[in-house]
């Protein structure tokens, strides 16, 4: 299944490494640096799923996942949230946010493969 | 390079790289802190930056740094959330943890040794401000590589990682009979509404859930009102599942594990239905144990389910609305002015480098052979020529500017040095920087590390008083040492300044008899006395300190700053200080010269430094004593200089009628007069290094190709005037060093 993803996430390796684990799944992947810019690059396209860190500069992932769920076109689409605990309480406070599901760094690509397929449908 | 097949190694790279860049940041933060911002911005960035060198070390398995950072940014969590404050204490062992999550950085990139000591003394530092608040082994909960997406349930950190069942283990696709192992699941699904505003889909979960194995789904309507009624965002549905399936307890569960507490949810296994063994392991959701009848464990799951949801509706928003809204307003006042970059290997734009280089002595040799083909300067071959000309020298900057980089990072690992080397002798001082955004060749860059750590423990050691003899001399307990770069006609300049005690003049001068470098009754000007300092096997401690004096003097300093073609000199004025100055070209590849001769020898000068050239008459030039000589320029004088002479190509002059006079500015805006025989031409040449082997003689910085194929030396006036004015003291030395501002 091909699905187009929007990954966030100020790190450039961290995007890299997504870059890498998507690319030979087909997928197709924009990446945006910030909240902020993750919110511009959403204008363009219509994403499948949406991948965010949570500390961010400009605009974090919580900002970012309200921003995107207040956008009526987007109530309903997958966002993943990356992140470096696996803490009860952090993951709750994402989907409070409005997330829909977590990826724990590190990943590993198939798994984020199978993580995305299985929200997006 | 095989770097550039394999995109993990390649990422690898970049991660260091852009660790570099989130070090910086770090050091950049902590150093606004310490200036007394405190909003709460400065502090996200510095804990951004730890932050995200802990999550790209984790991907490549750094467990090192991963378990350093992850410490260190439990600590800036407790200060970004007010549970601690920063003093300068606490930023005094923020700035240590910075310098060591750089040497851990530093030692992964390289596969080196780590500094194991240090990293459990400052672990042991960063775990004093965490107090009893935190337990100590909580990086658990960073799991390494392999046990990475976390579909796994809540309390699956207590479990071995090998025992945890991954999607990697997931059946082959779903046979579509009951193969012997499959087991029957019923499995009840209502979801609420909270499911679908985070973006799930019961439809998809069904999906996946179908992927298992051969499923049986009824809809329940009974909870639908009338069409007139309905609310669209309240769901109505549930489900009942009935799946057939190899897999285990734990992976039907694993579907439902983003929703988890926004549904009901039970799973229950029919009688007879192995669970696949690992049950006891598993946690509660894959519920059913064989013992249990269905009908029982039937009643046991909705009471479970439905707890989380209560937590969730109650616990959340008011967490999320609290932080969510500080963050986002802090966030609004950053401005991450991202440049985008492009990351090239050095090697291909070394290979540029000499490439362009190559280029400028082939124009060179074109304009040449143009100019003796007899063509007129007008001709259009010739103004195709100047066009071409105009190019290579764009093309030859551009490039230039691609090595260029900001001295920033260079000036960040000076505060380092300043900080420890300060802690090593006790003394409080400050490093005050400017223009750290000069950019400068970057194997410039590479190459001043050493003579400026070099210099500026000098500083810290020698330079700046006790600080009992600081008090005495009334000025304030803390030394401040101030590094600074610039751009300054055409070169980059350097200087490193302390505001301690100045040279003790005597003393180096006692020195210097002492160890047999001067005779006794050497008389020496203040500045001469000063330059002692770079003499070689000069030192002025007598004790061999553990921070400065290993052995290597400034004089080690002044050669390595000459072999980039730079200049050192020394300013100091007594109680008040001592400046050092480097004065460094802005590349090493090329150079715009002016073409000289000198006794039927073609050598090369920078242009930059010649502010004027004359034809003399004699009466023009007045000697001094025998062999020095001055000129009168503009009712002024300025001291005379034999080229020829002082490179031992020919007898001094006697007479200067007519001789061609380049008057060459010094660093300190004194100038001199220097004799040559005729100017022959102004073009760039391309600048290549003599090689170590070579005798390095006094005033001859680098040789360059000419256009016709001879090979030129490049001259550093400077150096050759001051070498010569050592040789015979008492000249124009005055004008020659600087005196202090």
């Amino acid at each position: 299944m091909s699905l187009k993803i929007l990954a966030v996430d100020d790190s450039r390796t961290m995007r890299d490494m997504i870059r890498m684990a998507l690319l030979p799944a087909g997928f197709t992947v924009h990446t945006a640096d910030d909240g902020v810019h993750g919110i511009e690059v959403l204008e363009g396209i219509a994403p499948d799923a949406i991948i965010t860190d949570i500390n961010m500069p400009r605009m974090d992932g919580f900002g970012f996942i309200d921003a995107v769920r207040a956008q009526n076109q987007h109530r309903a689409t997958p966002i993943l949230v990356l992140t470096t605990e696996a803490a009860p309480e952090l993951k709750q406070r994402a989907r409070s946010a409005g997330a829909t599901g977590w990826i724990v760094k590190p990943f590993d690509p198939e798994k984020l493969v199978k993580a995305l397929t299985m929200v997006a449908g | 390079m095989s770097i550039d097949n394999d995109p993990m190694a390649e990422i690898r790279a970049s991660y260091f790289v852009e660790c570099e860049e989130l070090l910086e940041a770090l050091q950049d933060g902590l150093q606004s802190i310490e200036d007394g911002a405190d909003d709460v911005e400065t502090i996200n960035v510095v804990f951004r930056a730890v932050h995200s060198i802990k999550g790209g070390a984790g991907a490549f398995g750094l467990d090192a740094l991963v378990r350093f950072a992850h410490r260190y940014e439990t600590v800036l969590d407790e200060v970004r959330s007010d549970r601690l404050e920063i003093g300068p204490r606490t930023l005094k062992v923020f700035f240590q943890a910075a310098d060591h999550l750089s040497d851990l950085v530093r030692a992964s990139r390289d596969d080196a040794p780590l500094p194991e000591a240090e990293t459990g003394a400052l672990l042991a530092a960063l775990d004093e401000f965490l107090g009893d608040a935190k337990e100590p082994e909580e990086e658990i909960d960073f799991q390494p590589m392999g046990m990475s997406l976390d579909l796994g349930l809540e309390d699956e950190e207590a479990v071995p990682a090998a025992e945890v069942p991954d999607l990697d283990d997931l059946p082959p696709p779903p046979p579509m009979e009951p193969s012997p192992t499959a087991g029957i699941w019923q499995i009840h699904f209502a979801p609420t509404a909270e499911l679908f505003e985070t973006g799930n889909e019961a439809a998809i979960l069904l999906r996946n859930l179908g992927e298992l194995g051969k499923m049986q789904v009824t809809c329940n309507l009974a909870g639908l009102p009338p069409l007139a009624q309905l609310q669209p965002e309240i769901p109505h549905l549930s489900w009942d599942i009935t799946l057939e399936t190899e897999a285990h307890g734990r992976e039907i569960a694993s579907i439902f594990e983003f929703v988890e507490g926004q549904c009901l949810l039970e799973i229950i296994a029919w009688e007879g239905t192995d669970n696949g063994g690992d049950v006891s392991r598993a946690p509660a959701e894959s519920k059913p144990a064989p013992e249990v009848p269905p009908s029982l464990a039937r009643a046991e799951k909705p009471a479970e389910a439905a707890q989380p949801v209560e937590e969730a509706t109650a616990s959340a928003p008011a967490a999320v609305s609290g932080d969510k809204g500080g963050t986002a307003r802090a966030n609004k006042q950053a401005t991450a002015a991202a440049k985008s970059v492009v990351r090239v290997d050095l090697d291909r734009i070394e290979r540029l480098v000499n490439l362009v280089g190559e280029l400028v002595i082939n124009q060179a040799m074109l304009s040449q052979s143009l100019e003796r083909s007899g063509l007129s300067s007008h001709s259009d071959a010739m103004n195709e020529l100047e066009e071409f000309q105009r190019l290579t020298r764009d093309i030859q900057d551009s490039v230039m500017m691609i090595r260029a980089q900001p001295v920033k990072s260079l000036f960040q690992r000076m505060a380092r040095i300043v900080r420890e080397a300060s802690s090593a002798v006790g003394k409080d001082v400050r490093l005050q920087t400017s223009g750290e955004a000069t950019e400068v060749d970057k194997t410039v860059i590479e190459r001043l590390a050493d003579p400026l750590t070099h210099m500026i423990r000098n500083a810290v050691d020698h330079g700046l008083e006790s600080l009992e003899d600081r008090l005495v001399a009334g000025k304030p307990e803390q030394g401040r040492i101030t590094l600074t770069a610039a751009h300054r006609s055409g070169r980059v300049v350097i200087e490193v300044s302390d505001d301690g005690a100045g040279i003790n003049r005597p003393k180096v001068r006692q020195i210097a008899v002492d160890k047999g470098l001067i005779p006794a009754d050497a008389n020496l000007s203040d500045s001469e006395i000063d330059n002692l300092l770079f003499l070689p096997g000069f030192s002025t401690v007598s004790v061999v300190s553990d921070l400065s004096g290993r052995g290597v003097g400034m004089d080690v300093v002044r050669t390595a700053i000459q072999a980039l073609g730079g200049r050192i000199s020394i300013t100091s004025t007594p109680g008040k200080g001592t400046l050092f100055s480097i004065s460094l070209p802005l590349t090493l590849a090329v150079l715009d010269g002016m073409v000289i001769e000198v006794a039927g020898e073609t050598l090369v000068l920078p242009l930059n430094l010649v502010v004027e050239t004359l034809t003399l008459d004699d009466r023009e030039v007045e000697m001094v004593r025998p062999g020095s000589h001055v000129i009168e320029v503009r009712s002024g004088f300025v001291p005379l200089f034999d080229l020829g002479a002082a490179l031992g190509y020919r007898p001094p002059l006697e007479k200067f009628d007519n001789t061609v006079v380049l008057l060459i500015a010094h660093e300190d805006g004194s100038q001199t007069g220097l004799a040559i025989d005729n100017i022959l031409d102004q073009r760039q040449v391309v600048i290549k290094g003599l090689d170590d082997s070579f005798y390095r003689a006094p005033g001859i910085a680098a040789a360059t190709i000419l256009g016709d194929g001879q090979i030129a030396l490049i001259l550093d006036p400077s150096d050759i005037i001051q070498s010569a004015v050592r040789a015979t003291p008492r000249t124009v030395t005055k004008d020659e060093i600087g005196v202090p501002a």
